[in-house]
């Protein structure tokens, strides 16, 4: 015990000399959060739009407000021929565009069906589908209110069934992709500076030799385990705190689950990492090495397929399967489930599971292959 | 200056990329196999989504109504549940990601030509998923309703159109892939991690090896050295970046819609920035740690973040666009989107090209002007 106690000791005053480090494990987390987290939005508001309004009328003009008083679309550009439309939308300049046929209102006044064209520009494939999206909506808000004219004219004589979708939004009632992103960033920046510390800790000693000096001397090599470790599992632990902290009252995420079901499955979490970061020091021979390995063969793949920013449903099926092998996957999930839902262990005890399996597993084959390189 | 003295430099710096096994998979591997993931594995397609369904009425009524939503690709019927408890707990677990509830009374107000409401709640935890399952639930919704008008008035022997037809066309990527979305950005991020973080890498390695001081004693002149050095990895980016471009081709289907001529001059401009860049941060570090540190903050995060290669700037803080314009990516990926999925000339980008160019121009010259203090 006071061996491992000195090699902490040791650790610590590592930690405060290299004052470097220090500032980075515990500095880079929050700038990593606040940034990606004003960064990493996925909404789509404000859609610039051009209109190309051959009718001119009221009728026209009053359909046109509809996608102004959306609030998803901002009015951009007018224009009066089609051939300007190219030129736009090429540019960039407006990313979707309304057609309106010379016809419009004589078609509305008569009771004819109207084609309403709508370009818009597929190369941001996700906020093109969302444009849509809104538009398709406008239009059938706008086919109603007009039924509801043809009712009044024949009330009486013909009355209609009509089903209302009365949409509830659970979890995230005002849509904001950040209440999303926030907490899975949360868990990638608990990773990334768990696993590097870890490993870039490791490796070091490596390099100067250090390592080898303490192996002569008469420390058991679990105990030169436990005693390396445990510093890192104290910053990270500092470093839950502090992430939990900003995406709360920085971001103001709502934290509706368990304080205490979130630190104790986050600690679960680190587990894995590092298990995965002394692993690499065992695979890597130096700083440069670890961290190439630690970024390609680890949090590329992590973040890819974590369900971080691709949802894993969309996934092909195969992949699917794959991502079961990646335990931030577990992790995001408790993660978000206790930020957004507020669930607890009930619903999360399968995830807590496989990640306390997936810890307990690669930290003792980590360990176990640390000791075969040290003799 | 000699091409003659400059070329076994080159030689050298190539033969070393290629002992070393490590870099050299993440140089030239990483770049395809980034693309096959992209183009395979990830997208923002909002289909199949897990529904659960609670119909209160059970007629046939409510079933027609029913199909109408899983006739389409867009949602799954993956569960029919038969209380409210179930609903809350499908939902809370993510196993449903929309939950529908059919009143008691909804086959009869439909006979009767009333109006009804059914309940949809919506999981919006994954906001981008929702809203566009929002405006799917909408649609369909309202085309039944207006369907069940059109049959009224058929029956009265009165005509009734949709009033609008709304036609979507889509330009430039109508199948709205993600691969062609995220392709033109992944071409920037491989030109950033060849360009930035290898020029700095290899230069700092030298310095730490202490080679560095060896080839300046040799009768090589420092612009011979730097110049052989940041040609090798011109060479190994251009030929990435063709490797991505004839991978989405065949693979993706993504043909240049431009010219290819214009697309590497926007390549080219863009490349020698990145360089200059992993010049000037080889020119102000010593350790390759810390090398890869400062590229890395100053490359790649930012062309992953800042340059609407996967988050539109146009959703981000004030703050934030006004930040995008120090990443020179940012003008990049207008350019290689507009020749590869528009198929638009420079008329359309020429400012992109002098951003970048002015870029690129300072990164050079503040490398220069470092490399030559340092020489002297």
């Amino acid at each position: 015990m006071r061996q491992i106690y000195h090699i902490i000791i040791k650790e610590f005053l590592h930690l405060r000399r290299d004052r470097k480090m220090l500032a980075i494990s515990i500095l880079a987390p929050v700038i990593q959060l606040i940034l990606l987290g004003y960064a990493a939005t996925t909404d789509v508001k404000d859609i610039p739009m051009l209109v190309l309004d051959q009718d001119k009328s009221s009728v026209s003009r009053e359909f046109i407000n509809l996608f102004v008083n959306s609030g998803y679309f901002v009015l951009t550009q007018q224009v009066n021929s089609p051939d300007k439309i190219d030129q736009y939308i090429e540019d960039g300049e407006v990313w979707i565009a309304l057609v309106i046929p010379s016809d419009f209102s004589a078609n509305m006044l008569a009771g004819r069906q109207t084609i309403v064209q709508l370009i818009a520009d597929g190369s941001d494939a996700n906020s093109a589908n969302i444009g849509i999206g809104y538009a398709s909506q406008i239009i059938a808000t706008y086919s109603r209110s007009l039924m509801r004219t043809i009712e009044t004219q024949t009330r009486g004589r013909l009355t209609f069934a009509h089903v209302n979708p009365e949409v509830r939004v659970w979890y995230n009632p005002e849509l904001k992709s950040r209440n999303f992103m926030v907490p899975g960033v949360l868990a990638l920046v608990l990773m990334i500076i768990t696993m590097t510390l870890t490993s870039l800790g490791i490796v070091k000693e490596k390099e100067i030799g250090t390592l080898e000096q303490l192996m002569v001397t008469p420390i058991k090599s679990y105990q030169l385990i436990i005693g390396k470790l445990l510093p890192f599992v104290i910053i990270a632990a500092v470093d839950i705190l502090l992430v939990i902290t900003v995406a709360y009252w920085w971001f103001g995420i709502p934290l509706r689950g368990s304080f205490f079901l979130l630190l104790g499955l986050s600690g679960l979490f680190v587990l894995t990492t590092l298990g995965l970061g002394l692993f690499v020091s065992t695979v890597s021979k130096t700083q440069q090495q670890a961290m190439m390995t630690a970024q390609f063969f680890f949090f590329m793949p992590f973040i890819f397929f974590s369900g971080f920013t691709f949802p894993i449903e969309n996934m092909p099926q195969v992949i699917q399967y794959i991502t079961y092998a990646i335990p931030l996957r577990y992790y995001i999930v408790i993660v978000r489930g206790l930020f957004l839902k507020g669930v607890g262990i009930a619903e999360l005890w399968t995830q807590a599971a496989a990640l306390l399996a997936f810890g307990v597993v690669i930290l003792t084959l980590s360990v176990l292959r640390f000791k075969k390189k040290l003799s | 200056m000699k091409i003659r003295r400059i070329l076994p430099i080159v030689r050298k710096e190539f033969l070393q990329i290629w002992r070393d096994k490590r870099s050299f998979t993440v140089l030239l591997l990483f770049p395809g196999i980034l693309i096959f993931v992209i183009g395979y594995a990830l997208n923002f397609d909002v289909k199949h989504i897990s529904m659960a369904v609670f119909d209160r009425d059970k007629s046939s009524t409510s079933r027609g109504f029913i199909r109408n939503f899983s006739n389409t690709e867009y949602f799954d019927i993956n569960y029919v549940v038969n209380d409210y408890s179930s609903i809350d707990e499908l939902l809370n677990r993510g196993d449903a990601r929309v939950a529908l509830i059919i009143p008691e009374d909804f086959s009869g107000a439909i006979l009767a030509g009333k109006e009804t409401s059914v309940q949809v709640l919506v999981d919006g935890s994954n906001a981008n998923t929702a809203t566009t399952a929002i405006a799917y639930i909408q649609v369909i919704i309202q085309t039944y309703s207006t369907n069940l008008v059109m049959n009224v008035l058929k029956r009265a022997g009165r005509e009734f159109y949709m009033p609008i037809d709304l036609r979507p066309k889509i330009w430039y990527n109508p199948e709205l892939s993600t691969a062609k979305f995220l392709i033109p950005g992944l071409i920037g991020f491989i030109l950033m991690i060849s360009a930035v973080i290898s020029t700095s890498l290899s230069v700092v390695r030298e310095k730490e090896r202490g080679t560095m001081e060896q080839m300046m004693v040799s009768s090589l002149t420092t612009l011979e050295i730097i110049i052989g050095k940041t040609v090798s990895y011109l060479i190994i980016a251009l030929a990435a970046s063709a490797f991505v471009l004839i991978v989405g081709f065949l693979a993706f289907d993504i043909a240049i819609r431009g010219s290819i001529l214009w697309l590497y001059v926007g390549i080219m401009i863009f490349l020698i920035g990145g360089l200059g860049q992993g010049l000037l941060i080889s020119t102000i570090t010593n350790t390759q740690q810390v090398a890869f540190l400062v590229s890395v903050f100053s490359s790649l995060l930012p062309t992953f973040l800042l340059s609407g290669f996967v988050f539109p700037i146009r959703s981000m803080p004030l703050f934030l666009q006004v930040l995008t314009n120090i990443t020179p990516a940012k003008f990049f990926l207008v350019v290689v989107r507009s020749e590869i999925l528009k198929g638009t000339g420079p008329s359309a980008y020429w400012d992109q090209l002098i951003y970048m160019a002015i870029f690129s121009a300072i990164m050079i010259g503040f490398s220069a002007v470092r490399l030559l203090k340092k020489a002297k």
